[in-house]
């Protein structure tokens, strides 16, 4: 989180605050994390911190490459459709492209016959596995969770992502790792089944941006940001103009019952 | 007057008409209008109109929510996202709600208090306090069952440690368990029959609301010197006065709410309930909402699983022989100069529990939890009492009017009866 998040974040604390009960507030959000303690995650900056603070759409379409060209392997992303995939500025004809290369199941048809199609814009991201068990099956029994809600389903959220996905490691002196898990700096517990997901120039972007581990994370975690709330810059935008409102319509009101209450003081 | 018409008052005869047969008009006026209000009211005095407004807003994005809600297992998360992602300002209606919940337990918890400070529990508004805490109870249970519709861990999780409770209870403790789950663990019929439940209570507190502010009208309101009204010159008519005034707080508690919805609209929340419901996976810590968390520090306080339930009911319990408990005739904790300082040490004991609530059960949270507990039962249990009879509260002022024209402003004492300038 940049500074100045940090100082938003912390007016909002404080404004709380001063709406009671804060204590409960604070204690409230913070509470559940205590378990299986992990490094502090630090803060990375994104573009979309802050009051106005908005999605990078090159970083986020460079995000999706990674997606699609890594994660998609074995993650699924199943609340999102490939037509989402316009608000990011992709085009029309881009989107048909890009669901054009998947198949999907559909069916029945008349003979009652399942069959394979390409997909639509209007089809949910195809799902690299068609069950939890079959997942688990593939991937020595660990389930690789669906990203649709990652950055909210995460302490620490986009901040989290990137941590983690530049977390990897040899495991520090006398740390043993368990057969098949990876050291990770940043995830509870240091051992994931997940092995190292990033590596340099893994992806070719069209964009000719240069595709450092470090990129990718960075752009991966913006486009999963996206992903899980794909709301937040309509929901900030409607903010800011509530809130000016509402701090105009407060003073009109205090003015009139100062008024009103002129000949009772 | 035709017999049998009521007497209307009420000038525009489309609404007279109305008022002769069913006198609301007449209502209204009477008990918003020149209903008369003690004029020395501070701004705690807001929350119970604010809390209103709370309950009226959770109704009605609720009632929008449940036309795009699916309660089962195998949907309900999912049917969450899609209210998030393809309902028109689905996210705006969900995140109003979930917020909307925090927002009631933060208004109602500064509601109480002010009954707590004031001494609004006292004769002869006993009953007016009890059907608060009936208020509360049920809240409490609404607001439990809402957690549970998105079918997230900590909601599956959260109903499974709370349901469980009941468990304690001797005998036939696991048989209720069985009966409140519709089966041998939380699953689909606790779903469904909690939603039908979380869609009910509102409205049953819709009718226990009409009769607390039933009750109000019948005693009038407290305030904050906690004497009565002796006179006209003591009161004021509810409107312009007090509408104007809740207004002004109207306003500023929406701006705390927006920043909420808008700005941090998980921040309350726990980022595990973005994990659908799983089982076989228990999180690391179950943890419920915020403002359960000072009686969840009371239940896990007793080392004993049934003494633990029986004092975190007890807790509430307590709040319904309040005023009995309290034996002191004067209300206002400004005029009892020892009290107020037990009620405030009170007030830190319970935002230990609160902060308590949310640590893992280990110490030194586990002890000073017990603490906490010991003082929030001994305020009311034994404090209270004996202060009745051993304090010596200060002198009460003659009347509302005279210390409010003393004290009131830089004018002097005449200049407040002067007409208000022409507007």
């Amino acid at each position: 989180m940049s500074v100045f998040g940090n100082t938003v974040r912390a007016t909002f604390r404080a404004l709380a605050l001063g709406a009671g009960l804060l204590l409960g507030a604070s204690a409230g959000a913070a509470p559940a994390l205590a378990a299986g303690e992990a490094t502090a995650i630090p803060d990375h900056r994104f573009s979309f911190e802050g009051l106005f603070g908005t999605y990078d759409r090159a970083s986020a379409q460079r995000g999706f490459q990674v997606y699609k060209e890594v994660c998609a392997a074995c993650h699924a992303m199943k609340q999102l459709s490939y037509r989402n995939l316009r608000e990011l500025g992709l085009s029309d004809a881009e989107v048909r492209a890009i669901a054009a290369t998947v198949d999907v199941q559909d069916g029945p048809n008349d003979e009652g016959q399942m069959f394979e199609r390409a997909a639509r814009p209007s089809d949910r991201f195809r799902s690299p596995f068609p069950n939890e068990n079959a997942a688990r099956a593939a991937n020595n029994g660990a389930y690789p969770p669906d990203l649709s809600v990652i950055a909210k389903a995460r302490e620490g959220g986009a901040d989290y992502l990137y941590a983690l996905l530049t977390g990897y490691s040899d495991p520090p002196d006398g740390v043993t790792l368990m057969d098949g898990m990876n050291y990770n700096r940043y995830f509870p517990g240091h051992q994931i089944a997940m092995a190292q997901p990033l590596n340099e120039g893994q992806v070719t972007f069209h964009d000719g941006t240069n595709a450092t581990v470090e990129q990718m994370a960075h752009d991966v975690a913006t486009f999963l940001a996206w992903a899980a709330e794909p709301e937040m810059e309509e929901r900030k935008r409607m903010g800011v103009r509530l809130i000016m409102f509402l701090t105009i319509l407060g003073g009109l009101a205090y003015a009139v019952k100062r008024r009103i209450w002129q000949d009772v003081h | 007057m035709a017999i049998g018409l009521h007497d209307s008052q009420v000038k525009n005869p489309v609404l007279r008409w109305i008022d002769q047969r069913l006198p609301v008009v007449t209502m209204i006026q009477k008990e918003y209008g020149v209903f008369p209000t003690p004029r020395n009211f501070n701004y705690f005095w807001n929350f119970g109109a604010l809390a209103m407004i709370n309950l009226v807003i959770m109704i009605a994005t609720g009632i929008f929510l449940a036309m795009h809600y699916t309660p089962h297992t195998t949907m309900a998360f999912d049917s969450v996202e899609r209210i998030m992602r393809d309902v028109n300002y689905g996210w705006l209606l969900r995140y109003v709600h979930a917020n909307g919940a925090s927002m009631f337990f933060i208004v109602v918890y500064i509601h109480i208090w002010r009954g707590l400070w004031y001494g609004s529990y006292k004769a002869p508004r006993e009953l007016l306090w009890m059907l608060g805490v009936v208020i509360f109870l049920l809240m409490m249970a609404t607001a439990f069952m809402g957690y549970v519709l998105p079918w997230g861990q900590m909601s599956f999780w959260g109903a499974t440690v709370i349901t469980n409770l009941f468990s304690a209870i001797p005998l036939v403790g696991p048989d209720i368990v069985t009966w409140l789950w519709g089966g041998f663990s939380v699953d689909n019929p606790t779903l469904n029959r909690f939603y039908s439940l979380h869609y009910l209570l509102p409205f049953v507190i819709v009718g226990v609301v009409f009769l607390h502010v039933a009750a109000l009208h019948i005693t009038g309101s407290n305030n904050p010197l906690g004497i009565d009204p002796k006179g006209p010159q003591d009161t004021i008519p509810f409107h312009p006065y007090y509408t104007i005034k809740d207004s002004v707080g109207v306003v500023a508690y929406l701006i705390v709410f927006a920043i909420l919805v808008f700005f941090m609209p998980n921040y309350l929340g726990h980022p595990d309930n973005y994990i659908p419901a799983n089982p076989l996976v228990t999180p690391a810590h179950i943890v419920p909402e915020w403002y359960f968390l000072p009686y969840y520090a009371v239940l896990r306080a007793v080392p004993d699983k049934l003494g633990g339930v029986v004092l975190m009911f007890a807790s509430i319990a307590v709040l319904f022989v309040l005023p009995w408990l309290d034996t002191s005739p004067v209300r206002s904790m400004r005029f009892r100069p020892v009290a107020k300082w037990f009620l405030l040490l009170w007030l830190v004991a319970f935002a230990v529990l609160l902060y308590c609530g949310g640590k893992p059960p280990e110490e030194p949270y586990v002890s000073i939890s017990r603490a906490a507990t010991f003082y929030y039962f001994l305020y009311f249990l034994v404090i209270l009492p004996l202060l009745g009879r051993l304090e010596r509260p200060l002198s009460l002022p003659e009347s509302i009017a005279r210390p409010v024209l003393r004290g009131g402003g830089p004018l002097p004492a005449g200049a407040a009866a002067q007409p208000m300038e022409k507007a």
